[in-house]
Formats: structure tokens, C-alpha cells, sequence
């Protein structure tokens, strides 16, 4: 089980670094969900790998799974769903401001405003 | 235990709440409740300085001991991060209140949760919360890049959090490689724990530790990882930036935090590896910024490479763990943060009155010419690191601080040398901005009215760097407590939990 875990947190890193290394936004998006998964999985077997183990110390069972890796796998969970959700919103909105899913910036993107004031609209 | 030690973290989180809740479209309303708020959490941070000179203090949330529960730490350096985050935060919120804050919505609501997420950082004793409070810190920020849309903040934005949704996922295998062999992530426990580690488990350690301070290179925008810091600093709107003026530094907090507490007696080889590698990556980092200064065409590019070039300056102090130099890398440390925040919001000033010309280092007409010339002659004597202000005093320290050291000659020519390229790039800058007559019509915003708020605001950061230089002295003198308070962590861990100190069953 230990050579299973290994292998698919591997391919995961493996697959998302591949994936956060191209230059369009939606692979980017992917890949960093991928490399998401492949931490929490990490994360999880930090705990180390016990099977049908309760997360608590208790007077029947004598073994017991370290219940904390959980809870920080919970809370990576959590914030990587919320950044996801907005990596997506960013580059699905700057696919409909340029017209191009490219995650380069163009030298025409760099139009903006400056100062103080209410300054004009920017779209 | 006093119980202000947790207000700079949850007065910002309930300003934020009910400005959400209650007036998220009064925008008045929340200009006043965001000032009052900064100002309170100002006086609470320097009400902890004061407090921080008696020791380190535990505030225990929840009242559950040591390792088990959520603990803050407030100790001289927390305290003193934690007062330049508030007067830092103070001044980019009057500069937003000029107009920025209405580009978008929501810009008090995420600048408080950005106050959170960096006092939180700052005052956290344990790794994993120390992430959390780095992903509060984030998603605010990221919200703060995107203020005011357009095409290159969302490019620039995409950017930025694709960079730090990649250094948080190395932040969790670190945080999981720590735990999997030491079985804590307390920064006092681990401190323990770690020199009474098997030598089986040295090579986990080390990588794991490793790659914590990957992370916190990519915060610092340490050379290789620096690269996103010009683009996302030059996108987003100037008072954000202003703030995160203070967001670089908590990478270098972070390293000084870490290294001195858990790592500073060579466990697994950490500590002299981290030494051997941060001096030249510093150093590097610091050349970098200093031929991009020289080599921008835009003055946000050149403020960007600024500070890239103080974080080398920075960290090539904190590179040793020396007692002096970290002193004066301190003292470096809120010297730069100033005015590195002066510095953007001036450009954004002169970029505001040259019209269409906008920020490029080029010829243009120019309103306000003398008002705005002056500042940024008074910002690049502080930034370049010339007499009087306080840059000068912070490089002098630096400079005096690696005398007789093993590395004086390195050291010495490669800060006195990009001193002298920031000066040639500013010079060049100014004279171009300030003297070139315009060849035409190019330029000057139509009919501006002098902008009194956010010359007023620029002129407070410089005056505070003026300040800083006048009582170098004592403040001198509190740097150097607070790295002998760093480097005896055993008071740290005394403080967050009596027992910790006993070895375990």
C-alpha cells in the first residue's frame, strides 16, 4: 500500500507540475488543482497509513489514526476549494476582457488608470 | 495573560464582518468605521511594543495548553512588525480614501481582512496557523490586485495567484514533512522536539524545512523567485501596494522567525545550509533590483525593482544569524517598508498628473512639477540610501555591522556598489521626469486639481523615515534587544508552555 500512495501522490505533483508550467490559464487552472490533490493525499499519510483505525484513543482498540493530519487535510481542503473557485473567476474573466486565454500579459493589456478621484471606468 | 495580545487579530476580522453586514454599499460609512478601526489597532500595537519590553507572552485561545491549542506569541519582534503593519496599513488607507476606494467594491472590507491576515501572521506561534494566516493574507490581497479591473490586473492577477497557490502547496508538504517527523507544528514544541530527533529522521527534516523556506523565498521575492513581484506590483492600484509593502516583509519575518526559533543550533545541517545559500541568493537579489532600477522604463518598474533590491539588502543581514547584523537588518526592514510605500503612491501622484505618458521614464509636461519633484527627490535620497534620512543610517549599519566578518569584502562592495546603480537610475528618472523640456503637447493630466490628501500622506511616510534616521540611535537600540530576545529562544518557549521544555515520556 505504501509503494500505491507514493506512486499516485507522485503522479499527481508529476501531472500538475506539467500542467502549471503551460502558458494557457485553463491548464494552469488543472494542474493546480492537481497539485492540490497530491498535498492532501501527502498531507494525509503524514499521519502514517492505518487502515480501519479509529481518529481516537479508546479502551477497546489499543491502535488509533493520528486525527490532526485530518484536520489540516480538512482546512487545505477547504482553502484550496475557495482558491480554485477564484483562480477560475479571474481567468474566465480575463479570457472576456482580452479575448485570450493566454496567462501572458501583452503590452496591450497595460492600460490603466492612476491618482485619486472616481478616475474613469476600465473595462 | 493579557487579553489585547489577540485584538490586532479580531478587531480588522470584526470591522471587516460589519462592514460586509451592515453598510457594504455606504461607502462613507466604511471610510470612517475603516479609519477608527486602523487607528484603534495603531494604538493597540504600540500599547504591545510597550508591553513586548517584558518579555515574550503567550495568549493561549481557548485556554488550551501548549501544543495542543492555538497559540499566539507576542514578543519584541512580533510587536514591532505588528506596529508597522498598523502605520503602514494607516497611511494606505488615507491615500485609497482620495478616490481609489470607490474604483470597486468591497476595498475596506478586503484591506481588513489583508490587516488580519498579516497581524495573524505575525503573531502566530504555530507552522500550520502561520500558513492559514498566509492564505487569509493572500485571498485578501488577491482581492486587493483585482481592485479596480481592467485587462492587466486580471492578467497580472491570474499571475499572482497561480505563483502563490503553487508556494502554498509547497508550504503544506513542508508543513506535512515537519510534522510526519518531529509529530508537532507548535513553534516552541518543534524548537524542542527537533534536537531530539533521531539522525533517521535528519534527512526529512531538512527537506522539509527546505522547502519552508521556499516558501517564504517566494514571499520575499528572493532571486530565482522575484519574477512576480514587478508584474503584480506595477497592476495593482497604489494603495494596495502601499500595504503590501508590509506583505514582502512577513516572507522575511517568517525566515527570521523560523530559522532563529526552531532551526538556530544546526539540527540536521538547516541552519549552515540556509546560511550558505541565503548570503549569495541575497546578494544576487540585490544586484537584480539594483540593474532594474537602472534599467526601467516605467517608474512603477523602477519602485517594483526597489524593492526587490531592499529585500536583498535585507536579507543578506538576516543571511547570518549574526546578533549585529540582524540588528541592523531590522532596522533596514522598517526603513524600507516606508518607504517603499511612499514610493508607490508617489509614482502613482506623478503618473496621475503627466496624462496620457503616464508613468514611463520619458520626456512629458507635468503638473504640480515642483511639489511632486521634491518628494521624489526626498523619497530617492531614502530609498538610494544618502544622507540624512534614514536609508543611510540603515545601509551604514548594515555596512558597519558585517566589519571584520569573514565576508566583509562581498558584502561591502556589493551593497556600495548598487548603492551607486540606485543612485545613477534614480538620477536618471528624476532628471528625466523633472528637467527634459517636453517636446510638445505630450502629457499633463487636463486641469487636475492639486492632490493635497495624497501629497500630505506621502510627505507623513517621509517624514517618518525622517524620524527613524533622527532617533536611529534608540531605535538601534530596540532592534538589538529584540535579536537578543530572537536568539535566546528559550524565553519564547518558556512563554508558550512551561512543559515543553521537559523532554517526553
Amino acid at each position: 500500500m505504501e509503494l500505491l500512495v507514493a506512486s499516485a501522490i507522485g503522479m499527481l505533483t508529476a501531472v500538475g507540475v506539467y500542467l502549471v508550467l503551460r502558458r494557457r490559464t485553463l491548464p494552469v487552472t488543472i494542474g493546480l488543482s492537481f497539485l492540490s490533490y497530491a498535498v492532501n493525499l501527502f498531507l494525509f499519510s503524514m499521519g502514517r497509513l492505518a487502515i480501519d483505525q479509529p481518529p481516537i484513543i479508546s479502551p477497546e482498540r489499543m491502535l488509533y489514526t493520528d486525527p490532526l493530519p485530518q484536520a489540516l487535510v480538512l482546512t487545505a481542503i477547504v482553502i484550496s476549494f475557495g482558491m480554485t473557485a477564484l483562480i477560475v473567476v479571474v481567468a474566465l474573466r480575463g479570457y472576456l476582457a482580452t479575448g485570450s486565454d493566454d496567462a501572458a500579459i501583452r503590452a496591450t493589456d497595460a492600460v490603466r488608470d492612476f491618482g485619486g478621484g472616481p478616475g474613469r471606468p476600465v473595462t | 495573560m493579557s487579553h489585547l495580545i489577540v485584538l490586532p487579530v479580531i478587531l480588522p476580522a470584526f470591522t471587516a464582518v460589519l462592514m460586509l453586514l451592515a453598510f457594504r454599499n455606504d461607502r462613507d460609512r466604511q471610510r470612517r468605521v475603516a479609519l477608527v478601526s486602523t487607528l484603534a489597532l495603531a494604538a493597540t500595537a504600540v500599547w504591545l511594543l510597550v508591553r513586548a519590553a517584558d518579555g515574550p507572552q503567550a495568549y493561549l485561545v481557548g485556554n488550551w495548553p501548549a501544543p495542543f491549542g492555538i497559540v499566539l506569541v507576542l514578543d519584541r519582534l512580533s510587536a514591532l512588525m505588528l506596529v508597522l503593519t498598523a502605520g503602514v496599513g494607516l497611511a494606505a488607507l488615507l491615500y485609497s480614501i482620495t478616490g481609489w476606494d470607490g474604483r470597486g467594491r468591497h476595498f475596506h472590507v478586503l484591506f481588513q481582512f489583508q490587516l488580519l491576515g498579516t497581524n495573524g501572521a505575525f503573531l502566530t506561534g504555530d507552522v500550520f496557523n502561520l500558513f492559514v494566516f498566509f492564505e487569509v493574507m493572500l485571498i485578501a490581497s488577491y482581492g486587493l490586485v483585482l481592485h479596480g479591473g481592467g485587462a492587466w490586473r486580471l492578467k497580472a492577477g491570474f499571475q499572482y495567484v497561480a505563483i502563490n497557490l503553487v508556494a502554498s502547496t509547497l508550504f503544506l508538504f513542508a508543513v506535512g514533512l515537519i510534522y510526519g517527523v518531529t509529530g508537532t507544528l507548535n513553534m516552541a514544541d518543534l524548537a524542542v522536539k527537533v534536537g531530539q530527533l533521531g539522525v533517521g529522521d535528519h534527512a526529512l527534516l531538512r527537506t522539509g524545512a527546505l522547502l519552508l523556506f521556499t516558501v517564504f523565498a517566494v514571499k520575499c521575492a528572493l532571486v530565482p523567485l522575484h519574477w512576480w513581484l514587478p508584474a503584480t506590483y506595477s497592476a495593482a492600484p497604489a494603495p494596495a501596494v502601499a500595504l503590501f509593502a508590509i506583505l514582502s516583509k512577513v516572507g522575511a519575518y517568517s525566515i527570521i522567525r523560523v530559522h532563529t526559533l526552531v532551526f538556530s543550533e544546526d539540527v540536521a545541517g538547516v541552519s549552515s545550509t540556509l546560511t550558505t545559500l541565503l548570503f549569495p541568493a541575497a546578494a544576487i537579489t540585490l544586484v537584480v533590483g539594483a540593474i532594474g532600477v537602472l534599467a526601467s522604463r516605467s517608474m512603477l518598474g523602477l519602485a517594483s525593482y526597489s524593492i526587490i533590491g531592499s529585500m536583498g539588502t535585507l536579507l543578506i543581514g538576516v543571511a547570518g544569524l549574526d546578533p549585529r547584523q540582524l540588528s541592523a537588518a531590522l532596522y533596514y526592514l522598517v526603513h524600507s517598508t516606508l518607504i517603499g510605500a511612499a514610493l508607490f503612491l508617489l509614482v502613482d501622484v506623478i503618473a496621475a498628473s503627466r496624462g496620457r505618458i503616464a508613468d514611463r521614464i520619458a520626456r512629458g509636461r507635468i503638473s504640480h512639477a515642483r511639489v511632486l519633484g521634491g518628494l521624489y527627490l526626498i523619497t530617492a535620497v531614502a530609498a538610494v540610501g544618502l544622507p540624512p534620512l534614514s536609508g543611510f543610517v540603515g545601509k551604514i549599519a548594515i555596512l558597519d555591522s558585517f566589519r571584520g566578518g569573514s565576508v566583509t569584502v562581498v558584502a561591502w562592495s556589493i551593497i556600495l556598489a548598487t548603492s551607486l546603480l540606485l543612485l545613477v537610475g534614480y538620477a536618471r528618472a528624476g532628471s528625466t521626469l523633472f528637467w527634459m523640456p517636453a517636446p510638445s503637447q505630450i502629457g499633463r493630466a487636463d486641469a487636475r486639481t492639486f492632490p493635497a490628501t495624497s501629497v500630505a500622506v506621502i510627505a507623513g511616510l517621509l517624514l517618518s523615515t525622517a524620524v527613524l534616521s533622527v532617533f536611529g540611535g534608540s531605535v538601534l537600540a530596540l532592534t538589538a534587544a529584540t535579536v537578543d530576545e530572537i536568539l535566546t529562544p528559550a524565553s519564547y518557549i518558556q512563554a508558550v508552555g512551561p512543559a515543553l521544555t521537559q523532554p517526553g515520556p
